[in-house]
């Protein structure tokens, strides 16, 4: 039975070294080429040379130097951790109560809120960016809402804006918040707030100095969650940003597509992944307490 | 324990505003008769016989179901083994580093996804001459990585909640290792694969970014028609295929729901 066993083990490993983890080193690999003009384009890391049997290696950093000498391609990664950062803050603003809420009622209740939560997070990502779209514009619901109530008399410009770029995060990402926070929350014990309560806490000293720490795990597992992919995103900005919004993913994005320039571009992917690999270890060991 | 403060309430009601109205908003638009997505011109359902009558879409569409059809049933079988294996074989050489590459698909941004995937395929074309080209194989399979952590962690996290006294009884019974697995563990976490089966499906139905990676020509997936056509302008039959994606995934979730409450019903009676 051993060779069984190893055998059930080893299918998802292979299928995962060869899609997911092999790639990794195939990005590495073609961000030490040069671009050419060529199918594919991209000097080869090997030259064989036929005439006396040597193979030579050409490896060059002048993509990484260039990444690192053009203000552009540094504006545009500490920007997308800016975006990325603020939005994850307002996900937990808006989804901690949320949250709580959901940890805190009756079962019935909590199938029911728990799935309202989950509802949008299975239908489309890109349609729900696309809503935003409608509702942001110059004579969409939000201006005309806001004109109607008399707190704006000309309609502002959202869309096209970083603004309409952290409502579109916030929005998307606001289920992976909120699913994590409830898990804690739903574990806390009651009788702790009660009793600091007992012991003469207001509320808010109560929330601080209790549910706030108790919470951690979770607070930890959503941000991480919401910030590790924000950083590359691609879709929000593009649809809902202005031609200023600046962002790493799609910076990769017209880098591969439009200049056609696949080793820069994978340099650009293994600096994201460097920033990032601290995150994602760090959400990995955290996954065991909160998930 | 009634804490429920106003504060709370008002707080959270606003959160669950902000999920919904964009949604209500798209689907009250899809019936406007009027060409203008912000104009409102009427109840009508002219855009629900666009769609259906717009080739493009239809194509695409038809193309996605049979991407996400294959990939989702491909990650459940792959997922469900890495979750099993992950919750039930014990320790073995490798496992922590199989535990961090089935979780790293779910945290790790698209684009790189995406670009090393193509990559990939593009460096595996000129050595083996496989795949050859791009196309539906190279998305099944881009999606069938992504979507296997999450059928993974579904499987796992059932498979852990669930204790083992049914296993190792079926083991004292004398059951082998493969007919233990097939009588007695599959039943019990089938509701678990049925709902990551469920959400592989709208995973992949949804993917812009890796598919727009790795497709090739003539092989549009349904979000890459719909990014092209909302980026060019705004066209109203999107609202009317929103409402209707909307409401197969509303019934697909409720399902999936009730699947799991009736499982957990069955476990503690």
């Amino acid at each position: 039975m051993r060779l069984g066993r190893w055998f059930v083990i080893l299918m998802p490993m292979l299928w995962l070294a060869a899609f997911f983890f092999i790639p990794f080193l195939v990005v590495f690999k073609i961000s030490l080429s040069e671009a050419m003009i060529a199918v594919p384009p991209y000097s080869p890391l090997l030259e064989w040379d036929p005439s006396n049997a040597y193979a030579t290696l050409k490896v060059t950093f002048g993509n990484y130097l260039f990444l690192f000498e053009s203000r552009f391609y540094l504006d545009a990664y500490l920007s997308s951790l800016r975006i990325a950062a603020v939005s994850t803050f307002f996900t937990l603003i808006i989804g901690f109560p949320i949250a709580y809420l959901i940890a805190r009622s009756g079962p019935m209740a909590r199938t029911i809120l728990l799935s309202l939560v989950i509802l949008p997070f299975w239908t489309s990502f890109l349609l729900r960016v696309y809503a935003w779209m409608s509702l942001l514009k110059k004579n969409g619901l939000v201006n005309d809402t806001l004109m109607s109530l008399g707190l704006i008399d000309q309609p502002l410009q959202i869309l096209q804006t970083d603004v309409a770029v952290y409502i579109g995060i916030v929005y998307t990402y606001l289920p992976f918040m909120i699913l994590p926070l409830y898990t804690t929350l739903e574990k806390m014990d009651m009788s702790l707030i009660e009793a600091a309560k007992d012991l003469g806490a207001k509320p808010w000293r109560a929330f601080c100095s209790v549910t706030l720490p108790l919470a951690k795990p979770g607070i930890i597992a959503g941000c991480l969650l919401v910030f590790i992919p924000a950083v590359g995103e691609f879709v929000i900005p593009s649809l809902l940003g202005g031609s200023d919004t600046l962002m790493i993913g799609r910076v990769l994005w017209d880098e591969f597509f439009l200049n056609r320039d696949w080793p820069l571009a994978s340099a650009v992917a293994i600096i994201m992944l460097i920033v990032l690999v601290g995150p994602i270890m760090f959400m990995r060991n955290g996954n065991k307490e909160a998930m | 324990m009634k804490d429920h403060s106003l504060a709370l309430k008002l707080s959270a009601g606003f959160g669950f505003l902000f999920l919904y109205a964009p949604i209500v908003a798209l689907i009250i638009y899809s019936f406007n008769e009027s060409k203008l997505v912000t104009v409102w011109g009427g109840w009508s359902l002219k855009w629900y016989v666009e769609l259906f009558r717009n080739e493009q879409i239809m194509n695409a569409a038809w193309v996605s179901l049979k991407i996400a059809f294959i990939s989702a049933t491909l990650a459940s079988i792959l997922g469900t083994i890495a979750g099993f294996v992950l919750s039930r074989m014990g320790k073995f050489r490798g496992k922590t580093m199989m535990a961090g590459w089935v979780t790293a698909p779910l945290v790790m941004p698209e684009v790189i996804t995406g670009l090393s995937l193509l990559l990939l395929f593009v460096a595996m074309e000129s050595m083996f001459g496989w795949p050859a080209g791009r196309g539906m194989t190279t998305i099944v399979i881009a999606h069938t990585t992504f979507c296997l952590a999450y059928v993974a962690v579904v499987v796992q996290s059932r498979l852990s909640s669930m204790d083992e006294t049914l296993e190792e009884a079926a083991m004292d019974l004398g059951a082998k290792p493969v007919s233990l697995f097939f009588l007695i563990t599959l039943p019990l976490i089938a509701p678990a694969i049925l709902s990551g089966w469920l959400l592989s499906f709208t995973l992949s139905l949804d993917d812009l970014v890796i598919a727009s990676f790795v497709s090739g020509p003539g092989n549009s997936t349904l979000p890459m028609v719909i990014f092209s056509k909302v980026r060019l302008g705004v066209t109203p039959e999107i609202n009317a295929l929103a409402t209707l994606m909307i409401l197969v995934v509303s019934i697909a979730v409720i399902a999936a729901i009730f699947l799991m409450r009736r499982q957990n019903r069955f476990q503690n009676p």
